[in-house]
C-alpha cells in the first residue's frame, strides 16, 4: 500500500493550529495533518517551513486566502512535484472529509476535499 | 467611491517597503482603506517572469490593477502613475529597492516599512521589522534628505517614526 498522503494546512495567524485541535476532535484523527502559520515570515522562511512540514512526501497543501503569501509559497513549494497539490479556501469540513481520504493520489485527494468543502458552505434560512 | 482621507491628494497614497510584496496586508488592509484602485509591484525578478507575475495577481481582486516594474522602469513611470487620477499603492521588497527609486526619481515623499522579516545579518527593530545595520544606516539617510520613513503594518496600527525603530 502507498504511503498515506500528508495534509499541511498553510495559513495567517494560529488558524491553522486551531482547524487542527478541531480536527482531531472531531475525528480523533491527530496524525493526518501539519500545521504551518505565515507568521513571523518572509518568503524565504515560509518556504523553508512548508518544505519541512512536507518532508518530500505526497501531500495536499489547505491554504487559507485564495491569493497572498500563503498561496504563492504553497504554488512555489508544489511547482514541479505531481505528488503535492494544492487547495484555497481550506475549512473544517474538507479538512474532516480529508483525512478519512488519504488513501488517494494528491490531485484526486485536493479535489475531493475541495468539493467536500463547498458542499459545507450553505446559506440555510433561519 | 471618493478617495479615503488617508489618500491624501496624490495618486500613489502608499510607498511600502515589504518583503511578501502582494499579500493580505497590502490588498485587503491597505487597499480597501486608501481605495486603491491600481498596485504598483517594484520587484525586478517578479518583472522577468510571466509565471512570477501571474502568482501575484491572484491576490488581487480583479477591480485593482496590478503593474509590474523593474526598479529602473518604475523610476521612469512614476510620474505617469502619480498623474493617474485613481489612487495607488506602490510596493516592493526590499530597502535597497525603495532607495534606489527615491535616489533616480526624487518624486517619493514618504515610506511604509511594512514588513521586513528575520533574516541573517538583522535584528528585530520591531515586530515585523528587521533590519541589518546597512539597511538602518540607508532608512536614515533617506530621512535626512526628507523622505518620512515611518513603520505601519496596518492602517489602524501607530506609524512608528524611524527614529523609534533605527
Amino acid at each position: 500500500m502507498s504511503e498515506p498522503v500528508r495534509g499541511v494546512v498553510v495559513s495567517h495567524a494560529g488558524v491553522a493550529e486551531a482547524l487542527l485541535a478541531a480536527v482531531a476532535s472531531i475525528t480523533g484523527v491527530d496524525d493526518a495533518l501539519v500545521p504551518v502559520s505565515n507568521e513571523g515570515c518572509d518568503t524565504g522562511a515560509l518556504t523553508e517551513r512548508l518544505a519541512r512540514a512536507i518532508g518530500g512526501r505526497p501531500a495536499v497543501l489547505f491554504v487559507d486566502l485564495p491569493g497572498g503569501s500563503c498561496l504563492t509559497t504553497a504554488i512555489r513549494v508544489a511547482k514541479g512535484h505531481a505528488d503535492v497539490a494544492v487547495v484555497t479556501g481550506v475549512n473544517l469540513a474538507m479538512l474532516v472529509d480529508f483525512v478519512f481520504h488519504r488513501d488517494l493520489a494528491p490531485p484526486a485527494a485536493a479535489r475531493r476535499a475541495a468539493e467536500a468543502g463547498c458542499r459545507a458552505i450553505r446559506t440555510p434560512a433561519p | 467611491m471618493p478617495r479615503h482621507p488617508d489618500a491624501g491628494a496624490v495618486s500613489i497614497a502608499l510607498y511600502r517597503v515589504d518583503d511578501r510584496l502582494i499579500h493580505g496586508q497590502v490588498v485587503v488592509g491597505w487597499g480597501k482603506r486608501l481605495n486603491a484602485r491600481f498596485l504598483v509591484l517594484v520587484d525586478d525578478a517578479v518583472r522577468a517572469s510571466a509565471w512570477e507575475q501571474e502568482l501575484y495577481r491572484m491576490g488581487v481582486p480583479p477591480d485593482m490593477e496590478v503593474i509590474f516594474a523593474s526598479t529602473e522602469e518604475a523610476a521612469r513611470r512614476l510620474e505617469e502613475w502619480e498623474r493617474d487620477p485613481r489612487v495607488g499603492m506602490l510596493v516592493a521588497g526590499d530597502v535597497e529597492t525603495i532607495v534606489r527609486l527615491c535616489a533616480d526619481s526624487r518624486r517619493v515623499p514618504r515610506v511604509n516599512i511594512g514588513g521586513l522579516h528575520e533574516r541573517p545579518g538583522r535584528r528585530a527593530r520591531l515586530r515585523y521589522v528587521y533590519l541589518s545595520e546597512a539597511e538602518a544606516a540607508a532608512l536614515k539617510a533617506l530621512a535626512a534628505r526628507g523622505v518620512e520613513v515611518t513603520a505601519q503594518d496596518v492602517p489602524t496600527a501607530r506609524p512608528v517614526p524611524l527614529g523609534e525603530f533605527a
